[in-house]
């Protein structure tokens, strides 16, 4: 288990072991970083100072480095993840409603995930889909050209119910 | 006979059912006993056909598009495998005229060839241009790069050749070729398109590049919204090593070069090449101060070459043809082609690869077939989120260098969005800022501070309040930008801003001020 202050045994493990398989390439620390949030949805705070000591870096750094890329997380995510492009291109074609749409009919706001767990809405800028705007990963997942009602049958597929759905 | 079918693994294709239609075709063939073989190509870049089946008929690829699934018992009944008429018919490929018109070189094989297939690049002139490369000195591999003309097409415009000398002229215990494949700007795909539909192009370029100037070892610094051109160019590096194109004594020559994939976080800034550098060394992608340049001192402290994957993947055509054939492309100081990514509110978006030198207008309406919506486009932003907005009056412009660079616009890597009448450009200047303090490394005030000011000033402006005094102020903060930031991103933001606020004053409440 792995909860937002402590790691137990296993998950300290896991983190050994992935920084020890990196440890010997140059500039391992955003490999690392991405292993660790492939393994755990997201980096755990509580496993900053773990990486920073297998990589004899300062906890400063690796905590530096975490929170300045957009793509790693520092809280779980929801079991589904839904990237909207809000770039220019998208925007051209009515990405800004789909975006509304989307928080919407999930009732969180981007960078939250619903309070059933269900799906984490995330904004991105540009999913190089530019052709077919407006574009969004679903779980990495590419849609193109993605109407409100195209993006609410890919959420029921997902089972991502609706904010005034009443979902359980 | 097994008929080739080929579907498009290319992820604008997948977005549109790509997937389901390959899976598709394989069960109704099952089903009716008939043989075909399924080749996942990348895509020719006609997003409005996609998914674009073709069929391999004798020596002619035949398309039919845009497939869904609901379209295959059709197909199938009208002999498709043969070439049959359907309403999605289009006949052959290379002769559908938005194709025919076009002049690819870099992008020429670019849904053509099995992706991450040596055999089927060899057959399609690949690798040509590293054999011819092994027979020359360093020297030479340089002197040719620089006599081709070739600009860094990541936006720099930089000649290639230029900078290849000055890490060539170094001395140093190791040499980097770092390929900047963090494509962040809205609009543009062509990194990705070559990426998913032709990565040993990138890999040969990029030996190439190598060999040129002493470096045996190689970077992609790939951005992780593209997972499927991961998954492409992991496995067509995989195929070179093999086949011996990468790794130790290539080809028996002697010569050392190999590569690696490295995943970026989500940083539009790490498009920038030292913060690249930085970030590739798994520290946070903070600008760093020039000089050094990074042709000196770059990654690790070793003079790097850092070029975009379009610059890259154009190197081999280059060494296969030779200088003189692709400097023959293009006009004045923009030699060869360029791919043009149209993007945005246009009927018919994709790449377009030419030589330098078409008007926009020809790219919005001969190839875009003018606005999806229907309605008049109003603006296009040519260059990216740092690059112009221009009005209906510029779309003569010829898409080149200089002619855009004079009148205050910037090509950059390649990429047009259009907008139509329905667009507010007191939004869309809002936008630049806020993008530039969304995405400010955070190293230099200008940019870092700058850029939360000129949202808020922009916010007054849209609300009428004082608006004279917050046009002078933001018209002064645009000026510290782009002179006082540390690269291109505060440097650069005053583009759209000014842009929008000198053709579209309208939009910020010009007409209710007088």
């Amino acid at each position: 288990m792995v909860s937002m202050t402590t790691l137990d045994a296993s998950a300290r493990d896991r983190i050994d072991s992935i920084v020890a398989a990196n440890a010997a390439r140059p500039g391992p620390l955003l490999e690392v970083l991405h292993e660790v949030q492939r393994e755990f949805g997201y980096v755990p705070p509580a496993a900053i100072p773990q990486i920073a000591r297998g990589l004899n870096l300062s906890r400063a750094e690796v905590h530096g480095v975490v929170s300045f890329y957009h793509h790693f997380r520092s809280t779980p995510p929801g079991h589904h993840r839904l990237q909207i492009c809000r770039a220019e291109s998208c925007q051209a074609m009515q990405g800004d409603a789909l975006a509304a749409h989307a928080e919407q009919r999930l009732g969180v706001r981007f960078g939250e995930t619903t309070t059933d767990g269900r799906c984490t809405l995330e904004a991105v800028y540009c999913l190089g889909n530019c052709a077919c705007s407006p574009a969004i990963l679903l779980d990495d997942e590419p849609h193109g050209r993605v109407t409100p009602e195209r993006l609410d049958e890919l959420l029921t597929s997902c089972a991502v119910g609706g904010a005034a759905g009443g979902h359980g | 006979m097994s008929t080739r079918v080929y579907v498009p693994g290319d992820s604008g294709a997948l977005s549109l059912g790509a997937e389901a239609v390959a899976r598709g075709i394989a069960a109704e063939a099952a089903q009716r006993g008939l043989d075909v073989t399924i080749v996942r190509n990348g895509s020719r870049g006609l997003y409005w056909l996609e998914p674009m089946v073709e069929v391999e008929i004798g020596d002619t690829r035949v398309a039919y598009g845009p497939v869904a699934t609901r379209d295959l018992a059709g197909l199938f009944d009208a002999g498709f495998l043969q070439g049959g008429g359907h309403p999605l018919a289009h006949g052959p490929t290379a002769q559908i005229p938005w194709l025919a018109r076009q002049q690819r070189l870099t992008c020429a094989r670019v849904g053509v060839i099995d992706p991450a297939d040596v055999a089927d690049y060899e057959r399609c002139e690949g690798f040509a241009g590293l054999r011819r490369a092994l027979g020359m000195s360093p020297q030479e591999i340089v002197r040719e790069v620089a006599d081709s003309g070739l600009r860094g097409r990541g936006g720099a415009a930089f000649p290639t050749g230029t900078k290849w000398r000055t890490v060539l002229e170094q001395v140093a215990p190791q040499k980097f070729i770092a390929c900047n494949a963090d494509e962040g700007d809205s609009g543009t795909f062509a990194d990705r398109m070559l990426m998913e539909g032709d990565p040993l192009s990138l890999i040969e370029g990029m030996t190439i590049a190598g060999f040129a100037v002493g470096a045996t070892r190689g970077y992609i610094y790939l951005r992780v919204e593209y997972p499927h051109a991961h998954r492409l160019l992991t496995a067509a590096i995989t195929s070179a090593r093999t086949a011996g194109y990468l790794g130790s004594n290539i080809l028996g020559s002697g010569r050392d070069f190999d590569l690696e994939v490295r995943v970026g976080a989500g940083a539009y800034i790490c498009g920038e090449e030292t913060s690249m550098l930085e970030s590739l060394e798994g520290r946070r992608g903070e600008v760093r101060v020039r000089p050094p340049l990074p042709a000196v001192k770059g990654l690790f402290g070793m003079p790097t070459v850092v070029n975009n994957v379009v610059s890259l993947a154009t190197v081999p055509v280059i060494l296969a043809r030779g200088a003189a054939f692709y400097r023959d492309y293009g006009v004045g100081q923009s030699r060869g082609t360029l791919p043009v990514q149209l993007a945005g509110n246009l009927r018919r978006g994709g790449l377009v690869e030419l030589a330098f030198g078409p008007s926009l207008r020809e790219l919005l309406y001969d190839f875009g077939g003018g606005s999806a919506s229907g309605r008049p486009l109003r603006a296009v932003q040519v260059g990216g989120p740092l690059g112009a907005y221009l009005p209906e009056s510029q779309f003569d412009t010829a898409v080149d260098y200089e002619a855009l660079a004079g009148i205050g616009a910037l090509l950059g890597h390649g990429g047009v969005v259009a907008f139509d009448d329905t667009v507010d450009m007191a939004r869309m200047a809002r936008f630049a800022m806020q993008f530039c303090a969304h995405e400010s490394c955070g190293k230099c005030t200008p940019c870092r501070i700058g850029s939360t000011r000129g949202t808020e000033l922009i916010d007054r402006i849209i609300l009428g309040q004082d608006r004279e005094h917050n046009l002078g102020t933001l018209v002064d903060l645009c000026e510290t930008l782009q002179h006082g930031s540390l690269c291109g991103l505060g440097g650069m933001t005053p583009f759209p801003v000014r842009s929008a606020l000198q053709h579209f004053p309208e939009d910020f409440g010009a007409a209710r001020a007088h």
